[in-house]
């Protein structure tokens, strides 16, 4: 027994030890973003007290809004992300529905097709993509943001995999009484997929939400820029000042952050779904 | 109403297809097509040529795209076995039926939810010559550390950002592996326990040979994210000092963006195409072994 409680005791020691060095990053961004005295940053950057500033202000969270168009960056990503997200649930399970639930010459070559292009990195396609999008005219805008980023092999897959397990009194019933498909599809099949759908929006999210190499291509302004590339232009300028640096880095974060934490079962269920293919 | 209705499949197909279509499948062949000319981003007066395999025979002569390969190896070599490993102890770590498991278990999966050019620059602040990581280094040193520019030197620039990629990644490995301990039945556990197996000889005769497909998918999908390693280098070192930290994704990058040099850059994309397929492949074969053994 007394065996038990040491090996327990060891591990909340390693368990916290770990704690710190996966969260320290994130607590010193706070407490530098909360210090309004420059100096007082530099100066003490390289000791425990730059945990614990002064004086606490928000003076670097407003000077960010002053230096920059900082609540069109947080729009521009917001509506890009939200829209891509909105769109790509009903197109990706449209296409798995269609595949899981209506029999047709073809649909196994086309659901080995979609599986061998999950292998398809977006590195891969960057450049012609680039190319495509330049010749249409579509550089610098919100459209070129979203619409290639809308269908997605792996999310058709798993809502495909979801959907292939349903019964198939499920769709009976209802054909008798007359619906037809896309009510099916809309009325039934989406809301009992609830889980998949949000596994789905999620990895979406942090997928889109973190994008940088693609927006990092095809703006050249802040006009359409979203809040990666303006985070990394801003990052760019010198002379740095820390203090509004890390509140940039801080409203980027932190809502994020939250919204993860209240989804906490869903978000580990999704990553658990991602790792079984 | 039939299963086989023509108009109501094309209704729930074409629109993902179409999207798959121009936006994946079309500049993927493009990538193919592309790199054997001399496509310029913006179209040159002589047009576009066919010139062979001029631009592949460029990629092996290329210093700079070897030197991005060869970091990208290192990258792998280096991060792969270790993420993995402490990805697999945070997971048994977390899956001990201990009081407030659940609020470690979140601790050590925030920093996958961090987007990576924040956590490019917040990191940078820590690497800084003066900055807390030094600090802290002097601090155990008792004074003996000199302090050093972690990301302008040319042998701790790469390893400093492959301490923060591990930071950041290792949380969403744990997660994979922690649903893959959470499947294996808790009777294989009990037999052992009744055989007078110690927790060890438990560890490497069921856990392990259990989490065999999971550390396959895990050692596979790290490796690919190491070959597209961009986004940290871009933002901390932009591949500096003297290249040390160049990956082949910057050079495809700088090709295609910098010089507008499509066809080249398509080539260069091919062959990393062509390494990305290889691993997946390696993938595929090895998760079918272990399912016919089963």
């Amino acid at each position: 027994m007394k065996n038990k409680e040491k090996r327990k005791i060891l591990a909340y020691l390693i368990m916290i030890v770990l704690s710190i060095f996966f969260i320290f990053p994130l607590f010193y961004m706070i407490s530098v973003s909360l210090n309004p005295d420059e100096t007082a940053i530099l100066r003490n950057m390289a000791s425990v007290r730059a945990f614990f500033p002064g004086e606490i202000s928000l003076q670097n969270f407003f000077d960010v809004f002053d230096r920059m168009p900082f609540a069109r960056f947080l729009f521009n990503s917001t509506f890009i992300v939200s829209t891509t997200i909105i769109i790509g649930l009903v197109v990706n399970s449209m296409m798995a529905f269609g595949l899981a639930r209506l029999r047709w010459k073809g649909r196994a070559l086309i659901v080995s097709g979609v599986v061998a292009l999950m292998i398809i990195p977006f590195e891969a396609i960057a450049v012609p993509l680039l190319l495509i999008t330049n010749r249409l005219g579509w550089l610098d805008s919100y459209h070129v943001q979203i619409i290639p980023f809308i269908a997605n092999p792996l999310y058709i897959f798993l809502l495909f995999q979801f959907f292939k397990n349903f019964p198939s009194e499920l769709e009976e019933a209802a054909i008798i009484d007359g619906a037809n498909w896309f009510g099916i599809y809309w009325r039934i099949a989406l809301p009992l997929s609830k889980p998949i759908l949000s596994s789905v929006a999620i990895l979406h999210f942090l997928m889109q939400w973190g994008s940088f190499l693609w927006p990092l291509m095809v703006t050249r302004g802040p006009e359409y820029r979203p809040l990666t590339v303006a985070m990394e232009v801003f990052f760019g300028q010198y002379p740095r000042n820390w203090g509004d640096i890390m509140a940039f880095a801080a409203m980027i974060t932190i809502p994020v952050l939250l919204l993860f934490l209240y989804l906490q079962d869903t978000y580990v269920n999704t990553v658990a779904r991602s790792g079984i293919k | 109403m039939q299963r086989n209705d023509k108009k109501s499949i094309a209704t729930f197909m074409l629109p993902a297809s179409i999207l798959l279509l121009v936006f994946m499948i079309l500049p993927f062949l493009m990538a193919f097509g592309f790199s054997f000319t001399n496509q310029r981003l913006i179209e040159s007066p002589r047009g576009t040529q066919f010139i062979g395999l001029t631009n592949y025979f460029r990629a092996f002569g290329d210093d700079l795209f070897q030197t991005g390969l060869k970091n990208n190896t290192i990258f792998v070599l280096v991060v792969v076995p270790l993420q993995t490993a402490l990805a697999l102890a945070l997971a048994i770590l977390v899956n001990i039926k201990v009081k407030g498991n659940k609020i470690f278990r979140a601790i050590y999966f925030i920093p996958t939810v961090t987007t990576m050019v924040v956590v490019s620059v917040i990191w940078s602040f820590l690497y800084h010559p003066e900055g807390l990581i030094n600090g802290f280094l002097t601090i155990i040193t008792f004074g003996a550390w000199d302090g050093i520019d972690f990301l302008n030197n040319t042998t701790t620039a790469f390893p400093s950002i492959m301490l923060m990629s591990m930071w950041q990644g290792v949380g969403f490995q744990m997660l994979i592996f922690l649903a893959a301990l959470q499947e294996i039945p808790d009777s294989f556990y009990e037999a052992a326990d009744i055989d007078g197996a110690n927790t060890w000889q438990q560890f490497l005769y069921i856990t392990l040979p259990q989490l065999k497909n999971t550390t396959t998918f895990v050692i596979i999908s790290t490796t690919i994210l190491a070959f597209r390693l961009f986004t940290q280098v871009y933002v901390m070192t932009s591949g500096g000092p003297q290249n040390s930290t160049y990956t082949a994704m910057l050079h495809i990058y700088n090709m295609a963006f910098r010089r507008l040099n499509i066809g080249y850059s398509s080539a260069l994309t091919v062959i990393f195409f062509l390494i990305i397929l290889v691993i997946s492949i390696v993938q595929r074969i090895v998760l079918n072994d272990t399912e016919e053994e089963v």
